[in-house]
């Protein structure tokens, strides 16, 4: 079975919701993601969103911009995401990985080629922002056929129609995102997540998960409590971002700075 | 040249808004519902009379269309060679062909109700173009910027807020063009509700490609007729500058059935191709996907989009509408490159043996026809799209002339 559905079943039973945390790839350097992952694994993330560094980043806020450029700065791209990956996997191969990126790394490497990698390295589901349904049927026949999950987007805007179109193809869980902005944007509408969560959970059996908008254990346990899990990047990239703006180069306090934020929202998640 | 005897150029884009393997909808979820939107208002209105009237009084009456076809007689006695006529879109209200689109988009706007306009700019000419009928229709402008364009385009800047709309710089990635427009795309995502995306160029995400060519082929309507009424024939060719193909599109597309008109899309060389210091996707790059479409792209071998270069703000961009790279694939249309100095050159000369000033965009497809010309007959005709009027980058010649003005 795919790691995805194992990690959610599991959490099915023990009455769990999942924490998803988002960091990017060579963020601030190569060799800080690797410890961070496993830090952010230890401290009680259930799934692993590796974001992979893009130049146009255009659904990204300005917080995870920079972390794309800071990354794009040491040279870190799709090819190194794939080699990260398979490292995690020396150590660690239970928690599912996610890659979340655009559309054109992919592009550039071939359809393929990025499957049999991905596969290869132990990735377990890819996210491309900038692949809707509409565009996205082939590379989606591709990974359904290799065994990775491919993840959508729902969003406020979409309709009840677009939401059963996603729904269809979609694999692993839905990410609802909660908000009409961009990452690491502020005005959550707990209303609007309950009501849309509620729409999409009436089409599909998959895991709903939230992202975008959530701030701290509080916001974290609220879109939980409405769904099956929170997804949280800025505050995790901000805290990472602190850190490089002081010329911090030890991997291990990174590790450090990402387990204290993420211990305090597994708490809040299971209390 | 391939014969495309087969092809329907009408029937292109599909219904997706794909041009052979290039355009499409390559945005995040969130911006689908603005875009469908957009495409009903668009299509319902598009066969609508009353709206077809209305843009039309409107570029009549406040641009001043239509624009001349001049006969260069000078240029072309200079140049020897084949007859040089110039598409006067400088003469255009507000300097430049941008305010066809920005009439017609705003229109659009109006129709569905929303308060805000926003729009990305590189030469500021589509800034200007925005702000202006944002002003005649009392709507709320917000344009992007990029910080290296606000500084080479300074004057533009000081145009848009005299306009009364708000100038935002851009400072992330390579702080040009396309910077902009990642960050247009972000305001639009986040304020979708209220807030109509005037696009400059006939890229991004379907149905922008297709609107905005709409909308421009006014151009090449008018330049078909002219020329059957002035020259008693159509043209042999057609030469028009590149940054992501408005102006271009809109001389081509009506004449694209013509077999026997000739067409020159000049993307800008920058420093020479060999540098790698340009700005020319068609001439030097590979398809990819960025702002909401596929269509040629600078990118290094990660995908990553590169920076460009060119002495125009207006064509210093990675990519292209992928109606271009589609008529570069199919062979309709083919793409050359002008380099900063030549357009330079051409921009200095047109000045002095017309008394016409062009943009530094323009002068890129100015340079080009003067080549093209030489190599042909003295009875054959070409019509080269003067986009846009120079005023705007005195200040970057007088900087290259080592003036202070
Ligand atoms: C005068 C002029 N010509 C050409 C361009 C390039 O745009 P496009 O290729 O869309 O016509 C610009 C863009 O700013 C411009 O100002």
């Amino acid at each position: 079975m795919n790691r995805i559905k194992q990690r959610f079943e599991s959490l099915r039973q023990q009455g769990r919701k999942a924490l998803i945390p988002y960091v990017v790839l060579g963020d601030p350097a190569k060799d800080v993601t690797l410890p961070v992952m496993h830090a952010l694994v230890e401290s009680g993330a259930d799934i692993i969103e590796l974001g992979v560094p893009f130049s146009d980043p255009s659904a990204e806020g300005p917080v995870i911009q920079k972390a794309h450029e800071r990354a794009l700065s040491n040279g870190s791209s799709l090819r190194d995401a794939l080699a990260l990956v398979k490292q995690f996997r020396e150590t660690d191969s239970v928690t599912p990985v996610l890659l979340m990126g655009y559309a054109n790394p992919i592009e550039r490497m071939g359809y393929e080629s990025f499957v049999e990698k991905a596969i290869e390295s132990g990735v377990d589901a890819v996210l491309t922002v900038d692949l809707p349904p509409e565009e996205a049927e082939e590379f989606n026949e591709q990974l359904k056929e290799a065994g990775l999950e491919n993840i959508f987007l729902i969003a406020p805007t979409s309709t009840h129609e677009r939401q059963k179109m996603v729904a269809n193809m979609a694999g692993g869980f839905i990410y609802y995102v909660s908000l009409k902005g961009v990452t690491g944007a502020g005005h959550l509408d707990l209303d609007s997540v309950r009501a849309n969560v509620t729409h999409i959970r009436s089409l599909t059996e998959l895991p709903v998960c939230v992202g975008f908008g959530i701030k701290d254990g509080a916001s974290a346990r609220a879109v939980a409590e409405l769904s099956d899990g929170a997804v949280v990047g800025s505050v995790v990239v901000n805290q990472i971002a602190e850190l490089a703006e002081k010329g911090e180069a030890d991997p291990a306090i990174y590790a450090k700075a990402v387990s204290a934020i993420i211990a305090d929202m597994r708490k809040a998640l299971d209390s | 040249m391939n014969s495309n005897k087969s092809v329907d150029y009408s029937q292109v884009p599909d219904a997706r808004g794909h041009f052979g393997p290039y355009g499409g909808r390559f945005v995040s979820e969130t911006l689908i519902s603005a875009l469908d939107e957009l495409e009903a208002i668009y299509r319902k209105l598009k066969d609508d009379p009353e709206f077809q009237a209305q843009i039309d009084y409107d570029l009549a009456h406040y641009v001043g269309r239509p624009s001349p076809l001049y006969f260069a007689e000078r240029w072309t006695r200079e140049t020897g060679g084949a007859q040089l006529y110039l598409k006067r879109e400088d003469l255009n209200h507000t300097g430049a062909h941008k305010i066809n689109n920005t009439i017609g988009q705003a229109l659009l706007a109006k129709h569905t109700g929303k308060k805000r306009v926003i729009a990305e700019t590189g030469a500021g000419q589509h800034g200007v173009a925005t702000a202006t009928v944002a002003a005649r229709l009392g709507l709320e402008c917000h344009v992007f910027m990029g910080e290296e364009d606000i500084h080479r385009q300074s004057l533009n800047v000081y145009r848009m807020k005299l306009l009364g709309a708000t100038v935002i710089p851009v400072t992330s990635g390579s702080k040009t063009l396309k910077d902009a427009m990642n960050e247009a795309m972000r305001d639009w995502v986040t304020n979708v509700d209220n807030t109509f995306y005037i696009i400059g160029t006939c890229a991004g995400p379907h149905p922008y490609p297709e609107l905005v060519r709409n909308f421009q082929s006014v151009i090449g309507r008018e330049a078909r007729q002219q020329s059957l009424d002035q020259t008693g024939k159509l043209p042999d060719a057609l030469v028009a500058c590149v940054g992501g193909g408005s102006n271009a599109i809109g001389l081509f597309h009506p004449f694209l059935a013509d077999d026997s008109v000739a067409m020159y899309g000049v993307e800008a060389g920058g420093f020479g191709l060999e540098t790698g210091k340009h700005a020319a996707p068609l001439n030097d790059g590979i398809p990819g996907i960025l702002h909401g479409n596929r269509t040629y792209l600078m990118e290094d071998e990660n995908g990553q989009i590169i920076e460009t270069h060119s002495i125009s703000a207006g064509l210093d961009y990675p990519g292209v509408g992928p109606e271009h790279s589609w008529l570069k694939d199919i062979g309709r249309v083919n793409y050359v490159t002008i380099n900063d100095d030549e357009a330079m050159a051409a921009f200095r000369s047109l000045t002095k043996v017309e008394g016409i000033m062009p943009a530094l965009e323009t002068s890129h497809a100015v340079a080009y026809a003067e080549k093209l010309a030489r190599e042909m007959d003295p009875d054959q005709i070409v019509i080269v799209n003067l986009s846009g009027r120079g005023d705007k980058d005195i200040l970057t010649v007088a900087e290259i002339d080592g003036i202070t003005v």
